[in-house]
């Protein structure tokens, strides 16, 4: 039976791999084989290993490897079953009935059941955990766990999230239980049921996994997992060619220019997919000056984004229309776009009263020149080159700008929660549910809510609130696509650019498949044939 | 002389004090709060939450209360937890930094005086000749050249090229499998390119000093006596001259002990050290005051420590002193 996976699998990755490319002779065994270390960089540490207390990358790219959800996306980013075998959702769509695996363990031998998924549930809702994902589990009005591989929850309306909020990691009950939640050893010795077992944590230098053998869905190939903290990127560079690491996100200057040598592709395989996330210029629509469709959309005229994408991305991005990613089922295609055009940008702003009345060169109406200050936050070099980028675009037009760069607590806390701003450049990572309830809705428009430009439109908080309550993807992908188009004819936002995830994996890891997902979803299924392995402890 | 040790050692408690609730006062008036990093700007966090970890934390006393509840922690030498999401008490997150960096600096400080203290004396023997002019351009190259610079091109070059030494961290991967030798030699060759890194930007420094302190002495009338009695020249310079041109350099060393325990951060960023430096930074990035407070305290207490060392060792040293004192 073993057998048989195996080769199904070998004849899989044989399709996708370019043996060539890899300066190998044919007569290497390239089955899948068990061993070898997988040695990661990461430019920040962990905070914590108890996923619940956890809002950081970092932390999230361990837990993920450490625990479980009851589903998960898959290459494709559709919903699976993770620690859940199967589940049904009632007629009215209120209750999903999971049913749970009944061959799972937790790393230290104890049976995983429906306790634990209950009091991960309670946890989560419990006022005394810090947590910042409570949100999608206050919706539920219900939970119980009939018997031990039973667990249901009951909605109190149609929530179509719900599914994907159960993707979050189920922790242990034995372990936590009846104890305060911030001051668990779990944090630092996490017991997950996941693919990896915690082996050791040294703090700002590394943390170390190692496969767990008797994971339900099989062991991974990849002995361990060492994820080492390298705070500089050349630094990660520089160890990448060295050996001393086997992953690392190449920037683009790094996959373009000083990686396309003979040696390099010999040791790495790189790769490139859109990511989840987007750059926008935001507009504070209190201000009277941006009150004006006209004028914003005037705005997102004069922006050239493909010249910001070539500039600052060296290309490795893609002009974005709206809050999707372009390859997803929820990308409206269709909406109006801006391309590069000043001319008729000048002619919008005329029609809505800008004009170069005193012939200073910059724009003016009741005497009051247009001006205003782009706002971003420190430490982003894209959005710092964007910004610089269009405030020339912007002179272009006859439009004064200036921009400002402010370190991230001062920025949220004098900018952002008091609504103290012109227009902000920013960005949103998202994920493949398409709700935008907290970013658009009128509702949100409070202090340190999401939707702190103060966009308010009627239609659109309609369809945000219907959106959320439909279940069925046919009908959920029309009134997004409405909800798509009214933004883009709005132009809240000028939406900028999605940029590439450009990563770079050490050649011996075969099994790699670039999928909707990007390249790490199937981490479980890589390997290193016998013969290239590289670490034997 | 216990009598004046006792009186500074009082004297240093106000001194503490007024420095903490300066450092208090100061970090709490920089805009931003630890609960806007974790809250804000993610669509998942529910409304009440920045509510919730203000209690949690004890953010919703004032400022004073705050202040004194704080100062009743540290007489216990209590730094409280921090308020990154690890939630770890202080102690241990400095506990776990200090070793690293205190090695460093002392090797680079070791390194520092091994180089400039001969290299100041012979500027100064031999001055203005071509060895003098030449380490003259040579320090201050090194003091003016950006440290991060200067690593990465080693880096590439020794690591990357040559394959000589590791380009970062402190340990090989597999260190816990070599022979004891082993070990040693991993970490010497993982603690070059740093040590000499963080050495060359303070050689200007001391070895301009030394020069300056040996120039002065030797123009003394008992440097004239030593040589007028007939004694060679090395033993004018090394055992006369030198003796009292090392004098202020102790005054150096006693305010060099605070920066011990002080790191760089963009020196720690380059070569993944995790140490003092980078732990103050973002704590300051995440406004996680006891941590930034703890940092403080220590380096306040380590330069009052300092200062009273220099005074006492000067004092024992210089036979002037300790009769006017």
């Amino acid at each position: 039976m073993r057998w048989v996976s195996l080769l199904t699998l070998l004849w899989l990755t044989s399709c996708t791999q370019d043996a060539s490319l890899l300066g190998l002779d044919d007569s290497i065994d390239e089955s899948p084989a068990f061993g070898d270390t997988f040695i990661e960089g990461s430019i920040g540490d962990a905070s914590t290993l108890l996923p619940v207390l956890a809002s950081d990358s970092s932390s999230s790219q361990i837990n993920g490897l450490i625990y479980n959800g009851l589903v998960r996306y898959d290459g494709q980013l559709e919903v699976v079953g993770e620690l859940a075998e199967s589940w049904d959702i009632s007629a009215d769509n209120l209750t999903i009935t999971f049913h749970l695996r009944t061959n799972v363990f937790w790393h230290d031998g104890v049976p995983f059941t429906s306790a634990d998924v209950l009091f991960t549930y309670q946890l989560y809702i419990d006022p005394e955990t810090p947590t910042a994902y409570a949100e999608s589990y206050l919706q539920v009005k219900k939970a119980e766990a009939p018997d031990p591989y039973t667990f249901v929850v009951t909605y109190a309306q149609p929530y179509a999230p719900a599914l994907l909020s159960w993707g979050m990691a189920v922790l242990p009950r034995h372990l936590l239980s009846g104890k305060k939640i911030t001051e668990s050893p779990l944090a630092r010795r996490p017991v997950g049921t996941g693919p990896f077992k915690f082996v050791e944590w040294q703090g700002g230098e590394k943390i170390v996994l190692e496969a767990n053998r008797d994971y339900f869905a099989g062991s991974p190939y990849i002995k361990r997992y060492l994820f080492r903290i390298i705070p500089d990127t050349s630094t990660q560079f520089l160890e990448l060619q060295t050996g001393g690491l086997d992953f690392m996100s190449l920037s683009p200057l790094q996959y373009d220019r000083q990686t396309d040598t003979l040696a390099f592709r010999r040791l790495f395989n790189k790769y490139r997919y859109l990511s989840f996330g987007y750059t926008y210029l935001g507009y504070n629509l209190k201000r009277p000056m941006f009150q004006d469709q006209r004028v914003r959309q005037a705005l997102s005229y004069a922006i050239d984004k493909q010249e910001i994408i070539d500039g600052v991305l060296m290309g490795h991005g893609e002009i974005a229309t709206g809050p999707y990613k372009t390859d997803t089922w929820v990308y409206n295609k269709n909406v109006p776009r801006y391309a590069y055009n000043p001319q008729k940008a000048r002619q919008l702003l005329a029609e809505a009263g800008w004009q170069d009345n005193d012939g200073d060169g910059v724009l003016d109406k009741n005497g009051a020149r247009f001006q205003f200050v782009i706002v971003t936050n420190q430490g982003n070099d894209q959005r710092t080159k964007a910004g610089e980028i269009i405030q020339r675009r912007f002179r272009d037009i006859g439009i004064d700008v200036q921009l400002r760069v402010i370190e991230w607590a001062t920025f949220l806390k004098e900018f952002i929660n008091p609504g103290n701003f012109d227009a902000t450049l920013l960005g949103w990572t998202g994920g493949p549910e398409p709700d935008q309830y907290e970013i658009w809705h009128s509702s949100k428009t409070g202090p340190r809510q999401l939707n702190f430009i103060g966009y308010k439109n009627a239609e659109v908080d309609a369809l945000l609130e219907k959106g959320r309550r439909t279940f069925d993807q046919q009908q959920r992908k029309k009134i997004y696509d409405r909800f798509q188009q009214i933004l883009a004819e709005d132009q809240p936002y000028t939406f900028l650019f999605i940029p590439e995830a450009l990563p770079a994996v050490a050649s011996r890891f075969h099994g790699i498949e670039p999928m909707p997902a990007g390249i790490r979803y199937n981490f479980e299924q890589w390997y290193v044939p016998q013969a290239l392995q590289k670490y034997s402890r | 002389m216990s009598h004046y040790l006792l009186r500074r050692l009082l004297l240093m408690i106000p001194l503490l004090i007024g420095i903490t609730l300066i450092s208090f006062t100061v970090i709490h008036l920089a805009p931003g709060e630890p609960t806007d990093l974790q809250t804000q700007m993610n669509p998942q966090a529910s409304g009440d939450l920045q509510a919730r970890l203000h209690k949690n934390y004890g953010l919703d006393k004032p400022l004073h209360q705050q202040y004194l509840l704080w100062l009743q922690r540290l007489v216990k030498l209590d730094f409280g937890d921090s308020f990154a999401q690890d939630n770890r008490p202080v102690r241990d997150k400095i506990a776990e930094r200090l070793p690293v960096t205190i090695t460093l600096n002392l090797l680079s400080l070791a390194t520092i005086l091994l180089v400039a203290l001969p290299l100041g004396v012979i500027s100064a023997v031999r001055r203005n000749s071509l060895f003098d002019r030449a380490t003259t351009v040579l320090v201050f190259t090194g003091f003016a050249m950006p440290s991060f610079w200067l690593a990465l091109l080693l880096m590439d070059w020794f690591g990357v090229r040559l394959g000589w030494l590791p380009v970062s961290g402190l340990k090989s991967l597999g260190y816990e499998y070599l022979s004891f030798s082993g070990q040693i030699f991993d970490r010497i060759s993982h603690l070059l390119l740093p040590v000499f890194i963080a050495a060359i930007g303070g050689l200007a420094g001391f070895s301009r000093y030394m020069r300056s302190n040996m120039l002065e002495v030797i123009r003394q009338d008992y440097i004239m006596t030593a040589r007028a009695k007939g004694l060679s020249e090395g033993v004018v310079i090394y055992k006369h001259a030198l003796r009292n041109a090392l004098l202020p350099v102790i005054t150096i060393l006693g305010l060099s002990v605070p920066g011990l325990i002080g790191g760089s951060v963009i020196f720690e960023t380059i070569f993944a050290i995790p140490g003092m430096g980078k732990l103050f930074y973002d704590g300051v990035m995440m406004r996680d005051y006891p941590l930034i407070m703890g940092v403080l305290v220590i380096g306040a207490v380590l330069t009052l420590v300092g200062n009273l060392l220099a005074d006492l060792s000067y004092a024992l040293a210089d036979p002037r002193i300790r009769q006017g004192g």
